[in-house]
Formats: structure tokens, sequence, C-alpha cells
């Protein structure tokens, strides 16, 4: 009997979390199929499939442009990020010399950098750079998060590998980029699909940058297109219109998270940083 | 460590092992160095000119007409005819610290809720049944959805007239009437930590879940067959063997909170009960034109994550580096 009561309660609290987890997009999916005044009654299930939120959204002017801009500028931050880090993440896991405690620390610390706090600076160089209101900006200014994390994960994956992988390869005389390209490159497969996508899902959500360097419609990524999407007044918020734009930025992410899910998981505690 | 043992193997052969060794020095340099130049360019240089713009009266539309005015932005004073001290500046600024209190209050009571709840959601993905695959998919799911998407989504959830939440708690019979949750300066606040905790609790509970993966079955096998109580064996054994787990995920949460902006920006704009100071920071620097008083705020936010760090690291001589712990 005590048995039977514990199980029910474990399953009750397995419940609630899942629900409370999975809700808020559950909801946002039935409202986004709703329109009209069905918009403001409220249902649990949905009742019908009305795709005109959907229709509206992508057939829409600037909506399909800024899911472009967000698509151009995290694949760039993502293969700018892991062609620095993969070089920088071999010096710093395989090769011993003096200082290698000191760049790691400040690695770590520049990890740890408040965004706002570079805000003013890169405002000025984006400006004297001649790319403010550009996607070039943004990828330059996404550095800042994703190399950081970068090299980080991979120098603790590649520090992990055994000396027997290059081992052959030292012996037979093999220059050190020969070593990367050929030797870990390779191995390193799990590790760069893991690392590319929370750089990617870091890049893709990114919203304060994205905000203050881009100025026209044209150029805004989806973040900042869902967030100033508003109406003329607090009772005109286009909320069909907001969710259906929600859900379609998010269930890309959603369904990579869930492929990816043991590599992600691996990857966020190796780096201990929210992606 | 494999960095050791390749000496090892270098040691082996004396003469060309100095060589070898020194030409992998050089290429580790070199490989270094893009990295770090990036690393100055879009890290190191605009920190310092954001320090550099805190002691200036620059504004946005004229970045390089600002003049050295010293610490006139952190403090100034005038003395009016009547003989009175009028003291100016951030640190006589009631908004400033009125943003001050709110990123604190927001920072304690959200990192403090969210390690609470990780640890029971982590609790319970360490246990065994059936369908455990499909929770730990369903919790990732807040973590997936991007911070202005859930901002949006809760924001319409929390509507006064229409949202789902107040429908929820009046049927329950927890509320009498609606409540304006994002709108009412009484409530904003709980709005904001209501989704944070949501969003961010997935994040805790993995990295605690970890942690406990790390600790060997066997230490609870024991545990039972002693008959020690599951609440104590909790406390005794299963805390701190995850404690370093969670103290390295409190940290990386702290000061990720310490410099909210995105949802406080999209789901209470205009509230003063919620501004925290990223966001007044970049409302002096982009709407209100001041960069200069801006920048200097920047600063004392970056000083003051820079001075939680050292100490948290100093306190619980936290291994961040996880360097020797392998």
């Amino acid at each position: 009997m005590i048995r039977y009561l514990k199980w029910t309660s474990f399953y009750a609290l397995v419940a609630v979390i899942v629900v409370i987890a999975v809700f808020p997009f559950y909801y946002a999916l039935v409202t986004s199929f709703k329109s009209g005044t069905a918009l403001f009654r409220i249902t649990y299930w949905p009742e019908r499939f009305d795709i005109s939120n959907y229709v509206s959204v992508l057939t829409g002017r600037n909506f399909p442009i800024s899911i472009w801009n967000s698509i151009f500028v995290a694949t760039l931050t993502v293969v700018f990020a892991l062609f620095l880090a993969v070089t920088a993440s071999y010096a710093l896991s395989r090769v011993q010399f003096r200082g290698r405690g000191l760049i790691l620390m400040t690695i770590l610390a520049v990890s740890m950098f408040p965004q706002i706090a570079v805000l003013a600076g890169v405002f000025e160089l984006v400006r004297f750079l001649g790319i403010f209101n550009s996607p070039w900006a943004l990828i330059l200014s996404y550095t800042i998060f994703t190399l950081p994390f970068t090299v980080w994960v991979l120098t603790t994956f590649m520090r992990d590998l055994p000396i027997e992988v290059e081992e052959a390869a030292i012996v037979d005389g093999a220059s050190p980029w020969v070593i990367i390209t050929q030797v870990f490159l390779p191995l390193m497969w799990p590790a760069l699909v893991t690392t590319g996508l929370l750089a990617f899902i870091g890049a893709w959500n990114e919203f304060l940058f994205a905000l203050t360097f881009t100025s026209s419609e044209t150029t805004r990524t989806t973040p900042v297109a869902i967030a100033l999407l508003s109406g003329a007044s607090e009772q005109e918020v286009p909320w069909g219109n907001i969710m259906a734009a929600s859900v379609i930025v998010t269930v890309p992410l959603v369904i990579l998270v869930l492929i990816f899910q043991r590599k992600i998981v691996a990857g966020l505690t190796a780096g201990g940083v929210k992606g | 460590m494999a960095t050791e043992a390749l000496d090892t193997v270098v040691v082996a052969r004396p003469r060309e092992a100095s060589e070898l060794k020194a030409q992998r020095v050089r290429a580790a340099m070199w490989f270094l160095v893009p990295m770090l130049a990036a690393l100055a360019v879009v890290a190191a240089w605009p920190l310092l000119r954001t320090i550099y713009f805190g002691f200036t009266d620059t504004t946005l539309n004229n970045l390089y007409g600002g003049e050295w005015i010293g610490i006139e932005n952190y403090l100034n004073w005038q003395v009016l005819a009547s003989g009175a001290v009028r003291w100016r500046g951030i640190l006589a600024d009631p908004a400033w610290w009125g943003a001050v209190r709110n990123t604190v209050y927001f920072a304690v009571i959200s990192v403090t809720l969210e390690t609470i709840f990780g640890m029971i959601v982590a609790l319970v993905l360490n246990a065994e049944f059936r369908g455990r695959g499909f929770v730990r998919a369903a919790i990732l799911i807040p973590w997936a959805i991007p911070t202005i998407v859930s901002a949006r989504l809760w924001g319409w959830m929390l509507n006064d007239q229409f949202g789902i939440i107040n429908d929820i708690l009046l049927k329950l019979g927890i509320i009498s009437q609606k409540i304006a949750w994002t709108a009412s300066s009484d409530t904003a606040m709980t709005a904001i930590l209501i989704v944070d905790i949501w969003k961010t609790t997935p994040f805790m509970a993995l990295l605690i879940l970890a942690g406990l993966q790390m600790v060997p079955r066997d230490i609870y096998e024991a545990a039972k067959i002693d008959g020690v109580h599951p609440v104590k064996t909790f406390f005794q054994i299963t805390l701190p063997l995850v404690r370093p787990a969670v103290m390295v995920a409190v940290i990386f949460r702290t000061l990720d909170a310490l410099r909210i902006f995105d949802l406080v920006y999209v789901l209470t704009p205009n509230s003063s009960s919620t501004k925290t100071m990223s966001v007044i920071a970049r409302e002096n620097l982009i709407d209100f034109n001041k960069f200069g008083y801006g920048s200097a705020q920047s600063t004392l936010l970056f000083m003051l994550i820079a001075i939680f760090v050292i100490l948290y690291i100093w306190l619980g001589r936290v291994n961040l580096s996880g360097e020797g712990s392998r």
C-alpha cells in the first residue's frame, strides 16, 4: 500500500514537471491557430486549425527577411568561432607552455563579461568600421560570447583524448597543422557538432546586440522582430501573429535540441555556460 | 594527463626531443594568435573604451566630441545660491539605486528558487523509472525556447484580460479577481521571476544531474542497508557530494542573473519596479543620448560582477578550471 502511494506521488511529481515545462509552448501553438475573436476566448484544447496567422507572418514584408538574417548571422558566427577555436584549443590542450593557465583563466573571465559592459565600446567600433546596421556588426560582436565558450569546451574535449592518438604522427614528424587536420578533426566531430549547435542557438537567440546594432526593419534578426511586433495600442497587440512567429523560430530549435539531446547535455555540463 | 604522457614519449629520444618540443610550442603560439587577437578586438578594447567613455560627457550623436570630465558621471555636486549642496551623478541617482535593488533582488530570489527546483528535478531524473528519457526531453524545451519568445509567450499567458494564468487561478479559487501581472508594479517583478525560473530551472537541473551521476550508486545501497532514512541520506551524503557541481551552477546562474536584460525589456517595458542595471544603462546609452553616463553605469555593473567573481572564487575555493580534478 505504502509502496503504491510512493509510486503514485512520484509519478504525480513527474507529471507536474512535464506539464509546467511543456504547457507554455503548447499554449502558444494553440493560440497561433486561432484568429479574430477566437483569440480572446480562452480554450485549453485546440479547436480548429486556422493558418491565417502563419500566412500573414510569412507573407509579410519583413519577417522572412528577419529569418534569413538570423540564419546568415548564426551560421557565420558558428563558422568563425569553430575555426578560431579548433586551432587555439589544440594549443591549449596538447602543448605545454608557460602562461597556458593564464590564457585559460582569461578566456573564462571573458565568458563571464556582462554584455552591457562592452556595448558602448563595440558600438563605437561598429560605427568606426562602418558596419552599423549590417549583419557583420552582429557576427563581430557575437564572437565575444561564442568564442570563449567554444574554446573552453573543445579544450576540455581534446585534453581528454589519449596520447596514443597523436603519438604515431609525432614520431613520423608530422607538423602540428597536419596533426590537427588529419588526426584530431576526424575525432572531434561529436564535440564540434555540440559546440557548433550551442553557439548557433546562442547567436540565434541573442537580443541586446541585435537590438542595438540594427536600426531598420530589414536588418533585424528574429528575436528583435518578435520583440518589436506590436500594435498601435495595448488592445491591438497582434497576439496571433506574435505566437505564429514565435512558433516558427522555436520549432527548429526544439527539434534540433531533441535530436541532439545527449550531446547538448554533455556540452552544457562541460562548458557550464548557458547557451 | 595527455601532455605529460607526451613528454615521456619525447624524453625517450633526447636529441630530437627538445627540437620537437620547441617546434610544437612555436606552432602553438601561432595557433593562439588569431583567437587572442579576436578577443582583444571584441572584448578587451571595447571594455577599455566603455570605461574611458564613463569619464567623458560623450553623447550618442557625437561619439568623438566628448570631453574628459573626471568622475562627474559618478558623482558631482553643486553649491546652490542658498548655500545648500546638490549632489548629482549615478551614485546620487535614485533611479540607479532602484535598478541596483531590483537586480540584486531578482538575482537572489531567482537563483535560490532555481537551485531548489533544479535539485528536485535533478533528483527525479536521477531515479530510474519508465519514461525518464521523455521527461528529460520535455524539460529541455523551456531551455531551447529563445528568451524573447518565452517573454512573449508568458506575456500572453499573463495578460490581465485574456490570459490563461488568471483563468486557471480564478477557476481554482486562488484569486478572486484578475491580476494585471505585467502592468501592475506590485506583481511585475513576480512575473519576471516566474518566467526566468521556468526558463532556467532546466539548465540548473541538468548541471546538478551531472553532479548526481558522479556519486557512486553503492553509497546509496550501503545507506539503505544500514537503514538510514532517505531524507538523512540526502542531507548527509548526496548534498555534500554534489556541492561542487551545485556551486559552479550557482555561480554561472548568478552572473547571468546580474546582467539580465532581454526578459525585462520585453515583458515589462517601462516599469520602474523591474528595471535592472543593464536595462537602465542601455536606456541612458542609446535612448537618452547620455552615452558617457550610460558607459559609467555599465562600468559599475562590470565592477560589481568582477568583485562577485573574485569573492566567490576566493571564498568558495571553487576550482573553475576543472584542472587537477580530473
